[in-house]
């Protein structure tokens, strides 16, 4: 288990209070200008060289995604940092904890990033659903500014920088980096074709980093404690302590930091109470929020929860929300659900997307109760991979990869229930998915 | 959508002071030129002086359209917005917009029960109670997920739901009182329930 | 310039080209329904999916993707075409099967790329999506079901006509598009959406299920309801115009066309003066073409020359103008006008055309508007200062009250004084630009104006650029003009009234000046010329006669003939060839070859279809300075001329677009 000196977020249940001075106590805004003077490129090689991979889903390692922005406005842009703090993935809720108990570390974390990628202002977009969440931040950077940590001359380093908050109104795509930066803009949060990549044409038609709030919170620590110490958690190329979400059918439901690699059991036995019913009554795990495939128990137990490790199992790290399913679990309809929720949350952009997570949905619905014909199945199969990387961005893939995992596992359990709605008799007990 | 005399009422929309100040603000955090940035959280802030004013927490087309004038921005681009966003009530909604999230996590722990308990106190999904009290939606992931089942009523969360922790919060607002926010099983946060398994030092520190 | 290999084929290709295009060069044919030429870049319809190499493993939509050297484009392997399909399928699927009843069919991008990627069945088991119809003024049908979300009717709305008042509102599969609150499109170029519509979602309303395409005559025309010269297509069928649609040319009208051409073509069926007539006692009688030429033969005797006068209406084609301008030399008379609005243009060419042609326009950095209103008195114009403005930033200032431009200009003030007296900082701007332009309304030319637009030319023209422009309207003027149509003006004619006055056409002059000239109207449409006439020789409207047009910026271009004029009515040149016979004077043409030939004899440009030179040569100081407020358009934009104003389309316009009536909804709706 992670010791609690290694942990970063070491309010993250609010135990404390949040406001700037309980933060300076916890060791934020400590010496933030020096670790500004260690200039830009320095404080970008620290990040690579901790190994941090972006924390939002996607893995993209953080250093290098900063590297891609210009060193010098040659036209007289400005560049700009959104933090992407949309979170909305099912499963997920980290960054509500960061957000609502220890604010600062994502404040600071803007500034140095933000001066790291010489980006003259961060626009941190909050998902609108959380509200309460929003008034800790906006007072977080209030108090920043108060302190002379943020604004002209940010903590006395001579770098000018702004943060603002902005407010989404309950739209999933707009965590998408590029639907994020048409929303930022007003406009309906439609993500945008690339190329052009943020880092070239970002916000405003500017260069633009999107980081997700945890890899950005994170920062001001690796940089105090090093790179090495960062590194020295979790397996090569999955370094780092990591906010665990699980939710489900755990004893009890948690978020919490861990290294980054510990083992499945590990983690639902040290921090969750084991799983309901006992290990044996594990059915499958969703391990990276609603958009990967679903793991089969047995698969799971004792993989490494990282990018690799999950990756091997189909499957994926995802923003390390870990969906728990017991053997109560109607499989199918929490997979149906889980399209439901594509499907509502389409952008409707693009073709494959907009008709494709809708006709799914109908399907997976018809699977639930069995109304429907044993090739549809593979139909449906078929449609997953008709949306599967036809799409502008990757809610198609999301929308898809669910379905795929069920059917993957789980193809026994749809096709009985289909044989017992249209009657067959003595439909066999089918053992449990791939035991 | 048409025109409908309906929304003849709002066509006098005006922020309040406060809020017109806080307009000021809101639109002041965007580079100049780049007004329409403001649109989402101008709609919001008048979506909740409408509901500070009237009670009902909505947005008529004549505030949209009075929001999407005083950022200069042609009024279907406005449109577009507020239909694109969820958050944004085109239609009237009751006094307490109860949002229970539906989405897999909340539905593995109990959603069906929320529900269940909104729909025996009268809820009907998408629908104003005749007292003008509730408006019931099924949202999708609000967020929450170690503290499943959840509901958003107005800006507070209440979390850790059961049948029966729901129909007392709802039995709360009927009788103008506030329920606690937050778990109802008294956990603090998404700490584990029973208490922490990390971070105990700080927890003894703060006691 | 990048090197690709499309399919093998190796194609190098210019910089900033796209991989479509790309494989366009290599012969290759993308499908592709969101994607436009003329539009901003969607990307989102997914039909022109392509392997690239190298990037990511998965298609690429070619219409977005930049062609970079070295890349391998495969355009038909098993991974694009089941792309493709399956694009195709999911774009079918909530698609109506009401082919049969569409007017798309025939012209349909859907029901073409089916045919190539489309399956033999549908396996959607699931109820379609039906979505209820969006109205959007009398213009444009909508059977919003059909919709497959390209977007391109938004992006044009957007960014070519400036208007901001289509979107598309909701989200996911209950995305729809829809002008706001279902206000009637005001766009003076909504039309196009129907062109650019790929599917049956928009349609024409005025010619909703009239006929199928191909069952229509197509017919090369320019249009005529405005200067710019559209080039146009007429489709006709049993001898009647069903309907016009552009045609491509990038020098004119790219590829649009403004919604009085489109729309106004059911004016053609109305108010037509299909016989001849002749008033008697006060009374327009019918007559025969005998007895109407004994009128006008009776009328003309012993009249001197000098005491004959005509005047060319806004529609004429120079065929007529010049047979007209022959039949009056043949009893010498020469008092000839068509600068009807007053204008006081003369000289040389350069002194009355739009010298930075159309498409230079766009390459303006900085525009002076003065008493004209381009948004109505020629749309197309209008575009393409609207994307001078959005691509290359130009600054626009007016003198002279107008309607909104759909861009930003700023508002020197009404009086046309002010061209006179420009203020020091709008011309440090003019001095300062590269290619400035002024554009001064044609009805606003007078002496005075034009002397003080002069005395400024200095600004305009300069080495290789001429931003000296006349904003015409009418689209008869430089083609009058070219073949001396310019006499002593309106007003003088009416100081000194003709006994005999010909009317070509002509109903936006006040003829009650001329009360007492005896008034023979060769026409087309039974409206204020005809009204107060003596004699009346019915004859062809545009669609009914070949003819020669030049444009504002002196562009000689030919329409064919689609249909035939109705009743007695004869095409207009033969009518003053028939009268040179009444009347004993010879023309030297028995037929349009002939009458051709003899125009290209004495002005050999317009010989052939070609934008014809005009040198620039300074104008003498004028005198006067220019003082009053602007004249604003006389009529609004669907009422200008005789057709449109017996267009029951362009009624229905004005009722519901320009005075805001509620729209008589067909029983159907």
């Amino acid at each position: 288990m992670l010791a609690d000196k290694d942990r970063i977020f070491t309010n993250l249940y609010g135990f404390q209070p949040w406001g700037i001075d309980h933060a300076m106590k916890r060791g934020d805004w400590a010496d933030t200008k020096e670790l500004l003077a260690l200039g830009q490129d320095a404080i970008i090689q620290k990040v690579k060289d901790s190994g941090l991979r972006g924390r939002g889903g996607a893995g993209f390692p953080t250093g290098m995604k900063w590297s891609f922005m210009p060193k010098e406005s040659k036209d007289g842009r400005p560049s700009f940092l959104v933090v992407n703090a949309d979170e909305s993935e099912p499963g997920s809720c980290k960054d509500r904890e960061i957000i609502r108990h220890d604010p600062h570390k994502l404040v600071e974390g803007a500034l140095i990033a933000g001066f790291a990628m010489r980006a003259r202002a961060a626009y941190i977009y909050i998902r609108g659903e959380y509200i309460r969440e929003a008034e800790v931040l906006f007072a977080a950077v209030e108090e920043a500014y108060a302190k002379g940590f943020l604004g002209k001359n940010a903590c006395g380093s001579g770098y000018d920088f702004d943060v603002f908050v902005h407010r989404g109104a309950g739209a999933y795509i707009c965590g998408e980096e590029t639907a994020m930066i048409e929303s930022l803009e007003g406009k309906k949060g439609q993500p945008r074709l690339k190329p052009p990549f943020p880092a070239g044409v970002g916000l405003y038609g500017c260069p633009t980093t999107v980081n997700n709030v945890e890899s950005i919170a994170v920062v001001p620590t690796i940089l105090r404690r090093g790179s090495d110490w960062f590194a020295g958690f979790g397996r090569p190329n999955n370094q780092g302590t990591k906010l665990f979400q699980i939710s489900g059918h755990v004893n009890r439901p948690c978020v919490v930091e861990e290294a980054m690699s510990i083992p499945f059991r590990e983690l639902i036995d040290t921090h969750c109470g084991g799983i309901r019913g006992g290990w044996d009554n594990l059915l499958a795990v969703i391990p990276g929020g609603s958009s990967v495939p679903l793991v089969p128990a047995h698969q799971i137990i004792d993989a490494p929860m990282d990018f690799d490790g999950l990756r091997d199992l189909k499957s994926g790290l995802g923003t390390a929300a870990v969906i728990v399913m017991d053997k109560s679990t109607d499989i199918i309809r929490a997979i149906a659900r889980i399209s439901y929720f594509y499907k509502h949350e389409s952008c409707g952009q693009c073709t494959p997307c907009r008709e494709g997570t809708g006709w799914m949905w109908r399907v997976m619905e018809r699977l639930v109760s069995g109304d429907a014909e044993p090739h549809e199945v593979d139909m449906l199969l078929e449609v997953t991979t008709q949306v599967e990387g036809h799409t502008i961005c990757a809610l198609g893939d999301a929308a898809a990869w669910p379905i795929q995992g069920l059917i993957r596992h789980f193809r026994p359990e749809i096709e009985a229930r289909i044989a017992k709605r249209r009657g067959f008799a003595a439909v066999p007990e089918l053992p449990q998915a791939a035991e | 959508m048409t025109a409908s005399t309906d929304f003849i009422d709002f066509v006098d929309f005006q922020w309040t002071e406060a809020n017109k100040a806080e307009a000021e603000r809101i639109v002041g955090r965007y580079p100049k030129g780049r007004e329409a940035s403001a649109i989402m959280p101008l709609l919001w802030l008048a979506q909740y002086q409408m509901g500070a004013q009237t009670g009902v927490a909505w947005l008529p087309l004549p505030v949209i359209e009075f929001v999407a004038a005083q950022i200069g921005m042609p009024k279907i681009r406005a449109l577009e917005v507020a239909t694109f966003y969820t958050m944004y009530n085109l239609k009237p909604v009751g006094r307490f917009h109860v949002q229970v999230c539906g989405t897999t996590p909340c539905m593995l722990r109990g959603s069906d029960d929320v529900l269940r308990a909104c729909a025996d106190k009268g809820l009907k999904k998408g629908e104003v109670t005749n007292d003008g009290l509730f408006t019931l939606t099924e949202v999708e992931c609000l967020g929450a997920c170690a503290n499943a089942p959840m509901v958003q009523v107005n800006d507070d969360n209440y979390e850790d739901l059961t049948y029966e922790t729901m129909t007392a919060i709802l039995e709360e607002l009927i009788a103008g009182r506030t329920p606690k926010v937050g778990s109802q099983i008294g956990r603090t946060a998404s700490c584990p329930e029973g208490g922490p398994t990390s971070l105990t030092a700080t927890l003894k520190e703060t006691a | 310039m990048p090197k690709v290999t499309v399919d093998g084929i190796e194609v190098e290709v210019p910089a900033g080209a796209t991989v479509m295009q790309a494989c366009e060069a290599a012969g290759k044919e993308i499908p592709r329904f969101c994607y436009h030429e003329r539009l901003s870049i969607a990307g989102n319809c997914r039909m022109c999916l392509v392997e690239v190499s190298p990037g990511p493993p998965k298609p690429q939509a070619s219409c977005a993707l930049p062609a970079a050297e070295g890349q391998v484009i495969l355009t038909e392997s098993p991974k694009v075409k089941k792309a493709r399909e399956g694009v195709m399928e999911f774009l079918l699927i909530n698609h109506p099967l009401d082919c049969p009843i569409c007017d798309q069919g025939g012209e349909c991008d859907l029901q073409d790329q089916a045919m190539a990627y489309g399956r033999g069945g549908s396996r959607f088991e699931e109820n379609k999506r039906a979505v209820t119809e969006k109205h959007m003024g009398p213009l444009v049908k909508t059977v919003m079901t059909r919709c497959i979300h390209c977007t391109r009717c938004v992006r044009f709305i957007e960014e070519v006509a400036g208007t901001n008042e289509v979107g598309a509102l909701y989200r996911g599969e209950n995305m729809q598009i829809t002008s706001y609150l279902e206000q009637a499109v005001a766009s003076e170029i909504s039309g196009n959406v129907i062109d650019l519509c790929p599917v049956g979602a928009l349609t024409s309303k005025p010619t909703a299920f009239n006929a199928r395409p191909w069952e229509l005559k197509r017919t090369d025309s320019i249009d005529v309801m405005d200067a710019v010269g559209t080039n146009i297509v007429v489709g006709s069928r049993s001898g009647a115009v069903v309907r016009v649609t552009p045609r491509v040319n990038d020098d004119v009208n790219e590829e649009w066309l403004a919604d009085t051409g489109r729309f106004g073509v059911d004016g053609l069926k109305e108010r037509r003066l299909d016989r001849p007539w002749v008033r008697v006692n006060g009374e327009l009688q019918p007559a025969t073409w005998g007895q109407a030429f004994a009128a006008v033969k009776a009328a003309l005797a012993d009249v001197p020359g000098e005491r004959i006068a005509a005047l060319a209406g806004n529609l004429s084609a120079v065929e007529e103008l010049v047979a007209a301008k022959d039949l009056l030399a043949g009893f010498g008379a020469s008092r000839l006008e068509s600068r009807t609005d007053g204008a006081a243009y003369q000289g040389p060419a350069a002194h009355w055309r739009f010298n930075s042609t159309l498409a230079g326009i766009e390459t303006a950095d900085v525009i002076l508007l003065v008493g004209a209103d381009p948004r109505y008195d020629a749309p197309l114009v209008n575009s393409r200062i609207r994307k001078a403005v959005r691509r290359r930033g130009a600054a626009v200032f007016r003198i002279g009250a107008g309607s909104d431009p759909v861009y930003d200009v700023t508002q020197l003030g009404d009086d046309l004084s002010l061209l006179a007296d420009l203020p020091a900082e709008v011309k440090a701007k003019l001095a300062a630009a590269e290619r400035p332009a002024i554009l001064i309304g044609s009805r606003n030319a007078s002496a005075e104006v034009l002397a003080a637009a002069h005395a400024l030319s200095g600004l305009f023209v300069k080495d290789g650029w001429n931003g000296f422009n006349i904003l015409h309207d009418a689209a008869s003027r430089v083609g009058a003009l070219t073949v001396g149509w310019a006499g002593e003006g309106v007003e003088a004619l009416a100081a000194n009234p003709p006994a005999v006055l010909f009317l070509l056409g002509v109903d936006e002059v006040a003829l009650a000046r001329f009360a007492g000239s005896t008034k023979i109207y060769v026409g087309s449409h039974g409206d204020r010329g005809a009204a107060v006439a003596d004699i009346i020789l019915p004859a062809a409207a545009w669609s009914e006669k070949p003819g020669t047009y030049l444009n504002m910026e002196g562009r000689v271009q030919r329409a064919l003939r689609a249909t035939f004029p109705p009743g007695d009515a004869r095409e207009d040149w033969t009518i003053f060839r028939a009268l040179a016979d009444v009347l004993g004077i010879t023309l030297g043409y028995d037929n349009l070859e002939q009458l051709r030939a003899r125009i290209a004899r004495e002005w050999p440009e317009l010989g052939a279809e070609a934008l014809t030179p005009a040198a620039w040569e300074a104008a003498a100081p004028g005198a006067g300075k220019p003082a009053g407020a602007a004249k604003p358009r006389e009529s609004d934009f669907y009422s200008s001329n005789p057709i449109l104003r017996a267009s029951p389309t362009m009624r229905a316009c004005v009722a519901e677009i320009l005075e805001g009536r509620e729209p008589l909804l067909e029983a159907a709706e």
